[in-house]
């Protein structure tokens, strides 16, 4: 019992950071009904600028690198570099989508879609030359130990930040996209695009805006991921990318709580098939989901049903 | 009508003769040749699917996987035993790399159907992704079974692959790609790309081209594979991973989907290209940091990818046919 | 004439559609229809905007399936079989929004409409012996022969999509009729032509009925081409089948009148 509690906690953390990036991946599907396939490797890009800024935290708050006991300034420094890879990545998304994606928006989605292809293998290939293709190793930017008082069950510091953190970011977008005139908008955009644009809604900035949004989420489950397993490399990105994808279809693309509930559904399930079954099958039971998902149900656990006009 | 198949025996008979020269080509570049002659093959199977019936996969290296296995494993099992069973000679090892090749084939065509017949429902951005997995359930599924090195990797005793073999199987299928598209029966394939919807209502079973241009397609990867197994001599489920099957995609939208001259032409230049940078990123007048960026070709190949798209979607060399009027209209 | 002729016979109709409702969600875009076309025969669908015309005709070639109800033709169920399984049965259809094959030549997108009569498969495209070339010779002149009826031979080599409208809704007849149907249905064929056009375009759906002996079902919203060439007239609004009668009881039916005027 308590190990299957201890690999349903691990689930949980996994299925956070496949949670994070599937948002991503249904906001744009959302909006502009294409999947972005560089999705992943912003998540890649994520831990690095984390990597890279968090020296200059510290220099700014030199008490944050002291990570042997826990401290408001240890915690301030990762919220931080947590803040700051988060907005590097929004304007990454934000970027990408101005160069690239935008000047194709009225081509056909096969266009589109090779673009995204190439965008991932461009992130993937410029991030081995700029950082080395060598994995490094992620700072400890909080101290980690397992939480006492738990009995058999170990569970890390790190892993319940990763789920608190989760649970206050999935809070935040609740609220941005429920409660603000942006988040309206968005849900407009992707309801109906030619009523939202008749309506006075400025597609390109929604756009912006939702790209923005979602790489800086898959920024955070860079971080989040990185704090507990530190090697970093630039191809990471990529099975965690598709992964994520898969609970976005799993969950229903282009619905929000279907990927967080995709993304948590998968990790857990992958933590258990590794646990009990072979870790060999890490990475094909995704693939395996997906393909029956899109077999059995196609559009999801909570996707909703269209049909092709013709 | 009976022209293609007349270039198709001038042009084995022409390799067939060249390739009693094959011992007096510097290795390095026969080893080009050969790879050329592999990409050919792949990039123009892989352009049934793509290209000509509109079906994106991103999965090929995994049909390729399956060929390379399949005939090295042939190689490595049976082989000696039927060898020694018939008494050896030279003709009946040749026959035996063919008979090992074709079953790889198979193998791949086998593993086509299986892609094709779940993939039928899905499209564009879905149905790459599903092939992608594919491949990679496919990866995964060689690296646990020990039988054949698993992880390992596994190595191929003989070096069989040649000239003959190569261009055999290269100019076999572009013949079939081209026979087919230019049949009324194989137009089906591209009114399956231009519109389902149409297509079905014109009296096509559209189910039934898509499974045929995969298991076509995977037939000639498979095929592919086998030679490029019986040539390396050393064949590894890393090589056939995501990355690969982007190589071959890059030759096709490079070459222009559906249009078999320009992805012959993009398998030519895309296999000397990597050459060309290695000797450019070995220049020392050129700035490090160009060429350190040089020496990575994927950084190339994806701002090719989407420049490309950007500019001319129809790929490097379409557009052939206007040339070739402006040309007519110019000598009348 | 021959129709009524049939009718009065007691001869079973060519197509039947039997209470059959089609919903998407909560609307209901065609319910409980029942229209019945006989071999022959020239027959109107009318109705406004979003009467459900389009998805009527969805119905009969299988895009869609009804929600309800049953579809006989020549005698058999054809519900739930798949649309090209319908078009070799003998339904044949022009789409209301284009739908060309875009990267083939005018004759190309005829020729491919032959696809479905060949008696040749796979491997005579691959061996292209004396059979292959005789039976592509034969598919050539079946084309350039209905192109000729349209007259649209003299742009065979043409790209398909860069013809001028009119011209691209007749070259969708010619190639529905390159499937050899007994029934075709036509979507709004005369929409975009000029007058002359569409004289013309009357003078040729009366001729090809005739010759090549088919019912026609028929879309439009140019009263003038259905009074002018239906025998009979089915009117739908809101999903529903309101009126059906000859071109004479239409013109003068209320509900008809008030579905076009009213609201
Ligand atoms: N695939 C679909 N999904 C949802 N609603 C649909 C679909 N197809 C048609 N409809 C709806 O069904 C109704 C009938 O549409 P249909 O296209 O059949 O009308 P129509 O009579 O052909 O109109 P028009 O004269 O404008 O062509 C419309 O309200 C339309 O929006
Ligand atoms: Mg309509």
């Amino acid at each position: 019992m308590t190990e299957f509690l201890q690999q349903l906690i691990n689930g949980l953390s996994l299925g956070s950071i496949y949670a994070l990036i599937a948002l991503g991946y249904t906001m744009v599907y959302g909006v502009l009904k294409f999947i972005n396939f560089a999705h992943g490797d912003v998540y890649m890009v994520g831990a690095f600028a984390g990597y890279y800024l968090a020296p200059w935290v510290w220099k700014v708050i030199p008490a944050g690198q002291d990570t042997t006991r826990f401290s408001w300034s240890s915690s301030a420094g990762a919220f931080a570099v947590l803040l700051l890879s988060m907005a590097v990545c929004a304007v990454l998304g934000i970027l990408i989508e101005k160069l690239v994606y935008r000047p194709l928006r009225k081509r056909p989605r096969l266009t589109v879609l090779i673009t995204a292809i190439g965008v991932s293998i461009f992130l993937e290939n410029f991030g081995q030359y700029l950082f080395g293709a060598d994995p490094k190793s992620f700072p400890e930017i909080l101290p980690d130990r397992a939480i006492e008082g738990l009995g058999d069950l170990t569970v890390m510091v790190n892993q319940s930040v990763v789920l608190v953190v989760t649970l206050i970011l999935l809070v935040a977008l609740h609220f941005i996209v429920m409660r603000t005139k942006m988040g309206t908008a968005m849900r407009a955009l992707a309801y109906n695009p030619a009523a939202a644009s008749l309506m006075g809604i400025n597609n390109d900035v929604i756009i912006s805006f939702t790209f923005g949004l979602g790489s800086a989420l898959a920024a955070a489950a860079g971080i989040l991921n990185a704090i507990n397993y530190p090697s970093i490399d630039p191809l990471m990105g990529i099975l965690p990318g598709i992964k994520a994808f898969v609970a976005a279809v799993l969950g229903g693309i282009g619905n929000l709580q279907g990927a967080v509930l995709g993304g948590i559904l998968l990790g857990v399930l992958e933590t258990l098939v590794v646990g009990y079954v072979s870790p060999m099958y890490r990475d094909a039971i995704a693939f395996a989901v997906l393909i029956a998902i899109l077999l059995f149900k196609p559009n999801g656990l909570l996707g909703r049903v269209e049909s092709e006009k013709v | 009508m009976n022209r293609p198949k007349t270039w198709l025996l001038v042009f084995v008979a022409l390799i067939w003769a060249a390739s009693w020269f094959q011992g007096a080509i510097n290795p390095y570049y026969f080893d080009i040749l050969i790879t050329i002659g592999i990409n050919i093959v792949l990039g123009v199977s892989l352009n049934l699917v793509n290209g000509y019936t509109g079906q994106f996969s991103l999965g090929h290296a995994g049909f390729m996987a399956v060929g390379a296995y399949v005939s090295a494993a042939m190689t490595i099992f049976l082989c000696p035993r039927w060898l020694a069973a018939c008494g050896g000679g030279s003709t009946a090892e040749s026959a035996l790399f063919l008979g090992a090749l074709v079953a790889g084939g198979f193998g791949a065509a086998l593993a086509g159907l299986a892609v094709g017949v779940p993939s039928l429902r899905l499209k564009g951005d879905y149905l790459a992704i599903v092939t992608l997995g594919f491949g990679e359930i496919i990866r995964v599924m060689v690296q646990n079974t020990e039988a054949v090195g698993g992880s390992r990797g596994l190595s191929i005793p003989a070096r069989e692959t040649g000239l003959f073999t190569t261009y055999l199987a290269a100019a076999l299928a572009v013949y079939v790609v081209v026979s087919l598209v230019h049949s009324t029966y194989g137009r089906g394939f591209l009114m399956v790309r231009d519109d389902e919807v149409a297509a079905e209502a014109m009296g096509i079973n559209t189910t039934k081209y898509k499974v045929m241009a995969f298991v076509v397609g995977a037939f000639f990867a498979g095929i592919a594979g086998g030679l490029y197994a019986h040539f390396k001599q050393f064949i590894h489920p890393e090589g056939f991973g995501f990355l690969r099957s982007v190589d071959i995609v890059v030759i096709v939208i490079l070459g222009g989907m559906g249009n078999t001259p320009g992805v012959i032409l993009a398998a030519i230049l895309l296999t000397i290209l990597p050459e060309g940078l290695r000797a450019l990123a070995a220049l020392e007048a050129l700035p490090v940091w160009l060429r350190g960026m040089i020496q990575n070709r994927m950084i190339l190949y994806s701002l090719l990818l989407i420049g490309l798209m950007l500019t001319r979607p129809q790929g490097l060399f379409s557009g052939g046919g206007k040339w070739l009027r402006w040309w007519k209209r110019r000598q009348a | 004439m021959a129709s009524l002729v049939e009718k009065e016979a007691g001869m079973s109709p060519l197509l039947e559609i039997n209470d059959c409702t089609v919903a998407f969600g909560g609307l209901k875009a065609v319910s409980e229809l029942n229209l019945s076309i006989h071999q022959g025969e020239l027959m109107g669908l009318i109705g406004p905007n979003g009467a459900g015309k389009t998805t009527a005709f969805n119905l009969i070639t299988g895009v869609y399936r009804p929600t309800d109800g049953e579809i006989r033709f020549d005698g058999r169920s054809i519900v739930g079989r798949r649309p090209y399984q319908i078009t070799a049965r003998g339904i044949a259809r022009t789409f209301q929004n284009i739908r060309l094959f875009a990267s083939l030549s005018v004759f190309d997108n005829v020729r491919a409409a032959c696809n479905m009569h060949l008696r040749h498969g796979i491997s005579h495209a691959l061996w292209r012996g004396d059979a292959f070339a005789q039976e592509e010779k034969a598919v050539e002149d079946r084309v350039m022969e209905l192109l000729e009826i349209f007259h649209l031979d003299h742009l065979c080599n043409a790209p398909s999509t860069g013809l001028p409208y009119g011209d691209q809704r007749r070259l969708e007849i010619v190639r529905a009729l390159a499937t050899r149907p007994k029934l075709l249905l036509l979507d709004e064929p005369a929409a975009g032509m000029n007058p002359t056009e569409k004289q013309e375009l009357v003078r040729l759906i009366r001729f090809t009925q005739e010759k090549f002996k088919l019912a026609v079902l028929l879309v439009e919203h140019d009263m003038r081409v259905v009074m002018g060439i239906c025998e009979r007239i089915a009117v739908l609004d809101y999903g529903m089948k309101i009126a059906e009668g000859t071109p004479e009881e239409i013109r003068n039916n209320r509900k008809v009148i008030e579905a076009y005027l009213g609201e």
